[in-house]
């Protein structure tokens, strides 16, 4: 349970940033945080307990593994984050250089 | 029906040939998508001919993993609400690239463009083919994350900062979706989406269930854009160039949102109006609070593309009111106005560029003053904004006409009162443009109009008005019913997919 | 932006090799122990980063470190796309697994997946490090 718990934490914590920070690094950090919160609660969906890691040795071994599909899906949702997270930082970037700030309360000029 | 993978598989390999083959060549960018985007076009077509000799659903085993005893691997299941679809993202792709040929003569860096362009139809064909519920997702974060380099393309101050605010909101939607794959994944622990209607039919429907319906609820309303979630509409689809704009408000935000909900809520979960009516009496009072709202703001817009922004958002919330109605007449009057709205708004989105590269400016006031004479593009224009407001015998009459009989059905004759009203409104702030902007020019010079644009303008009208008129000939018995019939059938999407 | 001191430049000089040697290990025997085509292509886009974080951007040309990856990138998703689509062009099913499987735990086994994993490697290690170039190490791209 507490494993869980902690990704929810990181979550609320992710959701803070991104809602009451103003600088725009600080938003993408937090944006970060979200995704590292989801991958690790869906890495951890797939745990039975006294379990091993999904891989074959060639030592011959009777237990029992985890879940290896959840592993194959986090690995394909850290890449797209990783995608979503340079585009990101490349927006923010350009941004700086057009509004010479990184304030997102300056950062207005479209309105209504 | 073997071609099916070409649908995702074409595309991307223009997208990955392009920056390859542009630095040997400047514009090879603009015929490789050109010949994909018609390939395409031809391909969908052709499906509407072959899949009723299937039975109306096709199963394409990937890598032949077959689906039984266990499915284990990832299939495609088309079937003729995918058939709608695609037929419409490929129509709508085919006329965008066709008007991007000479739209793009101010932009550098072309190729960008056009492998942008290329991934984001990808990802749209693979959303709307897909039968396994990863996948979805990947093909969702795909086509996403091309439109938020898409909006930021030309890079202005405003074109960034749209896409920040774009990309932040629609990436929270993305991650709250797989939030809600993962305690799908938990519960069921497939991921096939015939599988998981076969899993949850036998269990009782406790708290975990809303919890997870809820947030799919949450991030595919915020993919498409409905009333507390709109914010980054109207900033992205009026910054982004016009024919991107086309794509987004006419089929993007449809595929993501109301394609994937529809495709989950009522085939998978098998939710409708009479085991979870306040589930669709949700969707129903948020769409009719979209169509109020956007509507009112929409009328005091001074930017030309905002105001077409608002009004996307306002038949957002018709399609939603449609599918929240929840029988027969209002899913099928939803279906046919997304058809509608798709081939209506791309073609007053591409005016609108248009108008932008003839006369350099956005602002409604500033191009009621100026001297130019637009009567090609005025005539395009309002003829789109008739059809779009739901005047006979355009393509947009006959949805708002089965939606109000849905309503009627239902008993809720508020609601049907609502959607006939604000169908005048609709008129009255589109048209607001054709005053301003069209008319009233007596002098002023004569402005000439590319080829490329006069056919892609015409190819649209063209079909909205001759599938209008032949609507009950061709139209609406093959692709539209089948469409409606196959959300309606609900559960029994999973028997006929792993039957095949 | 400027480069390291001269020990920073000496060790670089003689582990740069030794990390895209790993790099290529874990893509080869993804098929057998974790890691697999992504990580394989982080490490390699990393020992090419290491580079210039140690000599500097002044001494790279920049301009044909943004070509070649551009290339490789490219390359990297036509590979990964012709080996699904060699499937179909058989006639048999997209991402059909047409080279034999093999035996167990050999490195020459388990059909398509190691060609998909060199794919994904180039294409992941040229992506990322076209990244970092575009974003952080020339203000001559960003400038045009």
């Amino acid at each position: 349970m507490l494993p869980y718990i902690g990704c929810i934490i990181l979550f609320l914590i992710g959701i803070y940033a991104i809602l009451t920070k103003r600088n725009i690094i600080k938003i993408a950090i937090g944006f970060c945080l979200l995704e590292y919160a989801v991958n690790l609660f869906f890495a951890l969906i797939g745990y039975k307990k006294g379990s091993l890691a999904p891989i074959y040795t060639q030592i011959n071994q009777q237990r029992n593994f985890v879940d290896p599909i959840p592993q194959a899906l986090v690995l394909t949702a850290i890449v797209i984050g990783l995608g979503t997270t340079a585009l990101l930082l490349s927006v923010a970037i350009r941004l700086h250089e057009k509004y010479k700030t990184f304030d997102i309360k300056e950062i207005k000029r479209l309105k209504e | 029906m073997n071609y099916l993978p070409l649908f995702t598989a074409l595309p991307l390999l223009g997208a990955f040939l392009t920056p390859l083959l542009s630095k040997i060549f400047e514009k090879i960018g603009d015929i490789i998508s050109t010949i994909i985007t018609t390939l395409l076009l031809i391909l969908s077509i052709y499906s509407t001919f072959l899949l009723p000799i299937f039975g109306n659903i096709y199963v394409y085993e990937i890598g032949k993993w077959s689906l039984s005893p266990i499915p284990l691997g990832i299939i495609f299941a088309f079937d003729s609400l995918s058939l709608l679809m695609v037929l419409a993202i490929n129509l709508l792709s085919f006329a965008c690239a066709i008007y991007s040929v000479r739209y793009l003569d101010g932009y550098t860096g072309r190729w960008k463009f056009w492998t942008l362009f290329l991934l984001m139809v990808a990802g749209l064909n693979g959303i709307a083919i897909t039968g396994d519920l990863f996948n979805l997702f990947v093909f969702t974060e795909i086509s996403a994350i091309s439109s938020y380099a898409l909006v930021a393309f030309g890079v202005e101050k405003e074109d960034l900062e749209a896409s920040f605010k774009y990309q932040v909101i629609g990436e929270i939607g993305g991650l709250t979706i797989l939030l809600a794959i993962a305690l799908i994944y938990a519960k069921t622990s497939t991921l096939n989406m015939a599988d998981i209607a076969n899993t949850l039919t036998n269990e009782n429907k406790g708290i975990l269930f809303w919890f997870i319906v809820s947030l799919l609820t949450f991030g595919f309303l915020i993919k498409s854009a409905l009333f507390p979630f709109h914010f980054w509409l109207p900033d992205a689809h009026s910054q982004a160039p016009a024919p991107i704009s086309a794509m987004l408000s006419g089929i993007f935000i449809k595929i993501l949102g109301i394609y994937s909900l529809s495709r989950l809520v009522f085939n998978i979960f098998g939710l409708n109006r009479s085991n979870a009516p306040h589930y669709f009496d949700i969707l129903i009072v948020l769409g009719i609070l979209s169509i109020i709202i956007a509507g009112f703001i929409a009328l005091r817009q001074t930017n030309y593309k905002r105001l077409l922004a608002y009004s996307t958002i306002s038949q957002v919330g018709y399609i939603f009111v449609g599918l929240g109605i929840g029988n027969f007449w209002g899913v099928v009057g939803a279906l046919a106005l997304l058809f509608a709205h798709a081939l209506g708004k791309g073609l007053l989105f591409l005016t609108a560029g248009s108008v932008e590269k003839t006369s350099g400016t956005l602002n409604i006031e500033e191009l009621c003053t100026s001297q130019k004479r637009l009567p090609f593009y005025g005539v395009i224009y309002t003829l789109g904004a008739l059809s779009l407001a739901g005047v006979p015998p355009f393509l947009g009459f006959f949805p708002k006409l089965f939606l109000i009989l849905g309503a009627i059905k239902e008993k809720m004759l508020g609601v049907g009162i609502v959607l006939g009203i604000f169908s005048v409104l609709t008129l009255a702030y589109l048209l607001k443009i054709t005053n301003k902007v069209f008319t009233n020019k007596k002098e002023g010079e004569k402005v000439g109009v590319p080829i490329s644009t006069i056919f892609s303008f015409l190819l649209l009208i063209g079909l909205i008005f001759i599938l209008g008129v032949f609507y009950f000939n061709y139209l609406y018995p093959n692709l539209i019913e089948k469409a409606g019939e196959a959300i309606m059938r609900g559960i029994d999407y999973a028997k006929l997919v792993l039957m095949r | 932006m400027k480069g390291m001191t001269v020990i920073v430049k000496t060790i670089t000089k003689l582990l740069c090799g030794l990390i895209f040697l790993y790099g290529i290990y874990i893509i080869a025997h993804g098929h057998l122990t974790p890691g697999g085509g992504f990580a394989g292509g982080v490490i390699i886009a990393a020992s090419f980063i290491l580079l210039i974080l140690a000599f500097g951007s002044e001494e790279f040309k920049e301009q044909m470190g943004y070509l070649y990856s551009s290339i490789f990138e490219s390359v990297g998703g036509l590979l990964f796309l012709l080996i699904a689509l060699f499937g179909l062009l058989l006639g048999i099913s997209f991402f059909y697994n047409f080279l034999p499987k093999g035996k167990l735990f050999m490195l020459f086994s388990s059909g398509i997946i190691p060609l998909c994993n060199l794919a994904i490697g180039i294409k992941v290690g040229a992506g990322l490090f076209a990244i970092f170039l575009a974003i952080a190490a020339s203000r001559f791209i960003i400038k045009e």
